[in-house]
């Protein structure tokens, strides 16, 4: 392990460890719910690019995974189970629906995966509003307490973003990637396109289900098809295209992005945080398909291009390197 | 009993027409310029909120306001090919659709919440002295608002495969779906002819969103919803293929109605999306395609 890498992860632990103390110095409930936000659409971006972004499967039925998750652990949980074992509960019933139709859905390439993902995602999303058409009730609403939901949220947000990173770096990660450039060529190397994406789906939906868990444990009441809409799939996939598909660090950005846009344009305009987010999007998709860390990365380039030429060494030299993830692919 | 079966086969029938003019216009511009563009139910939206004004604030019948609704969206899709989709043109194909499909998503997130400033989240729909009459025939009833439908979707059929097969522009839009590089060579001006086809898409979602308006209501969150049929009849009558649309959108209107009869309306929309899961997943060319080679 190199020195950046090391000053990398001191940083990142000093990330957490503040965002872990916050609930000791911060009263305010309405900041924790904030950061709850951006954790939760932090941890559902980042599971969508572990299949989106790195395997190249762009996958619109999402929320499919994170309204089973937390259906089963809020039907388990309401009916008398311990919450950990259903939040639990909830991520496998997810991995194994994805491993269950991840057979068939892979039958189908691309654009042809994208819509039959959605498909299946709406039956679910409207089955499940037939069966449950009533609200859900938390009983023990005396108990409630936001400061556990916060730190479930915060490590759930770091396990995520730590089984992908390590996920990513791993053999199955390269063989992930390989199968995302190029599904033919990937098989004449010996890579099983098949399993590859099947190991990819079944861990983005295990880390959508239990998200959607603790989405469950969150709320006090919900219609228990809200979570099956499809905004849970696209809003997290804006933000993963946004900050930057296929790397650890894109979706992260994303979805705080996403969250403080919001608050800000509530706050000054009403509701317009959508129409700039979508033309975002857009423009990311159309001029910049690496996303915001690749407008960055290019900028470093640009000052380091700079500084070399003029001697120093310079900031990007030292820490460019940081922003070297695998890149994602062009056009 | 067998009269309430065939009240409901006709009522599919006639649903599943105005399912068909729905994908006409995503069809015609999928299988010209490849493009998938998932905003379509969104300019369904748009042509019945121009219906839906024009009859509240200026009196104009529905049927009447189908050229206002045309030229709105024609004009709309011809924005939208120049500003956003034109950028795509040059991409490979399998990435050009994929490109056009994630675009289409944003610009569906941001069309929906302007017609949510522009109109507030209320769902409207319209009532003519003429709705509620409807002809009788052995027992089953045809009512003329469905009739209706059934008539423009199969006049918009028919309209768009004489321009497509007798003129030389509609020669042009053929040529360049068969093949766009031999099309060029040949002198076609491509980004004419998918501006076009863009355009006239949009239009055709424009007399879409009418009979929507008139038959059901409209209310800013309706694309996706409109957007899924859509897609159902396009994969259901073969992707890009034009007769097939509305063959595919009675197949989608029977099979919703029977899912009625036998099982419960509740999951008449379920058994359209299994049946169009099974048909991309075992007959990707379609129900009556070809194979491709």
């Amino acid at each position: 392990m190199d020195k950046k890498k090391i000053i990398l992860l001191a940083l990142l632990v000093l990330c957490v460890a503040a965002l872990a103390m916050l609930p000791l110095v911060i009263e305010k409930d309405s900041t924790l719910n904030l950061i709850i936000l951006v954790l939760l659409y932090m941890t559902l971006a980042s599971s969508w690019n572990i299949l989106g972004g790195y395997t190249g499967q762009t996958n619109l039925g999402h929320a499919a995974f994170f309204g089973i998750g937390s259906l089963t652990a809020r039907l388990l949980w309401i009916n008398g189970m311990p919450f950990f074992l259903s939040f639990l509960a909830g991520g496998l019933v997810a991995a194994l629906l994805a491993l269950l139709i991840g057979t068939p859905a892979f039958k189908l390439r691309g654009v042809y995966f994208a819509i039959g993902t959605l498909a299946l995602a709406q039956i679910l999303n409207l089955t499940v509003s037939n069966l449950f058409p009533e609200m859900s009730y938390n009983p023990a609403l005396a108990d409630y307490e936001l400061v556990p939901r916060y730190y479930l949220f915060l490590g759930l947000a770091v396990l995520t973003i730590g089984c992908a990173s390590l996920l990513v770096n791993s053999r199955w990660g390269l063989g992930m990637m390989a199968v995302r450039e190029g599904e033919d060529a990937a098989e004449s190397l010996g890579i099983s396109a098949l399993r590859h994406k099947l190991l990819a789906l079944g861990i983005s939906a295990f880390f959508a289900g239990l998200v959607g868990g603790a989405f469950a444990y969150y709320h006090v009441s919900y219609y228990l098809n809200m979570p099956f809409s499809p905004e849970w799939t696209f809003d997290p996939m804006m933000m993963a295209y946004i900050g930057g598909q296929g790397t650890i660090v894109g979706p992260v950005i994303g979805s705080v992005f996403f969250v403080l846009l919001k608050q800000l344009l509530v706050w000054n305009v009403g509701e317009y945080h959508l129409i700039i987010f979508g033309t975002l999007f857009i423009l990311i998709v159309l001029f910049l398909p690496g996303g915001l860390i690749e407008g960055w990365k290019k900028i470093q380039n640009l000052v380091h291009h700079r500084k070399t030429s003029s001697g120093t060494g310079g900031f990007s030299k030292k820490f460019g390197s940081w922003l070297h993830w695998p890149q994602p692919k062009k056009g | 009993m067998i009269q309430s079966l065939g009240q409901n086969l006709v009522f599919g029938l006639l649903v599943g027409a105005l399912y068909g003019l729905v994908a006409l216009g995503l069809s015609l511009i999928f299988g010209v310029t490849k493009f998938l563009n998932v905003a379509h139910g969104e300019l369904v939206m748009f042509g019945g909120y121009a219906c839906f004004w024009a009859f509240t604030k200026l009196g104009v019948d529905p049927f009447l306001s189908i050229p206002i609704s045309m030229l709105l969206l024609f004009v709309l899709g011809a924005l939208l090919y120049w500003l956003v989709f034109s950028r795509t043109v040059k991409l490979p194909e399998e990435s050009k659709i994929k490109n056009t499909l994630l675009v289409a998503f944003g610009l569906s997130v941001i069309l929906q919440n302007i017609a949510l400033r522009a109109f507030t989240a209320d769902e409207r729909g319209i009532t003519t002295s003429y709705a509620s009459t409807a002809f009788t025939v052995l027992g089953v009833r045809f009512p003329i608002m469905r009739l209706a439908s059934l008539v423009v979707a199969v006049v918009f059929l028919v309209l768009l495969t004489l321009f497509l097969h007798k003129t030389y522009t509609g020669k042009a839009i053929r040529a360049t779906a068969q093949n766009w590089e031999a099309a060029s060579l040949m002198g076609i001006d491509i980004h004419k002819v998918y501006l076009l086809a863009f355009a006239l898409g949009a239009a055709l979602a424009g007399v879409a969103g009418i009979l929507v308006t008139v038959n059901y209501s409209i209310q800013p969150a309706m694309g996706l919803g409109w957007t899924m049929k859509a897609l159902i009849v396009m994969v259901l009558g073969g992707l890009g293929n034009i007769p097939g649309a509305l063959l595919g959108g009675l197949i989608l209107g029977v099979t919703e109605s029977a899912t009625s009869f036998f099982i419960s309306s509740n999951y008449r929309e379920v058994a359209g999306l299994v049946l169009f899961l099974l048909v991309l997943i075992f007959r990707p060319q379609g129900l009556f395609g070809a194979k491709e080679s």
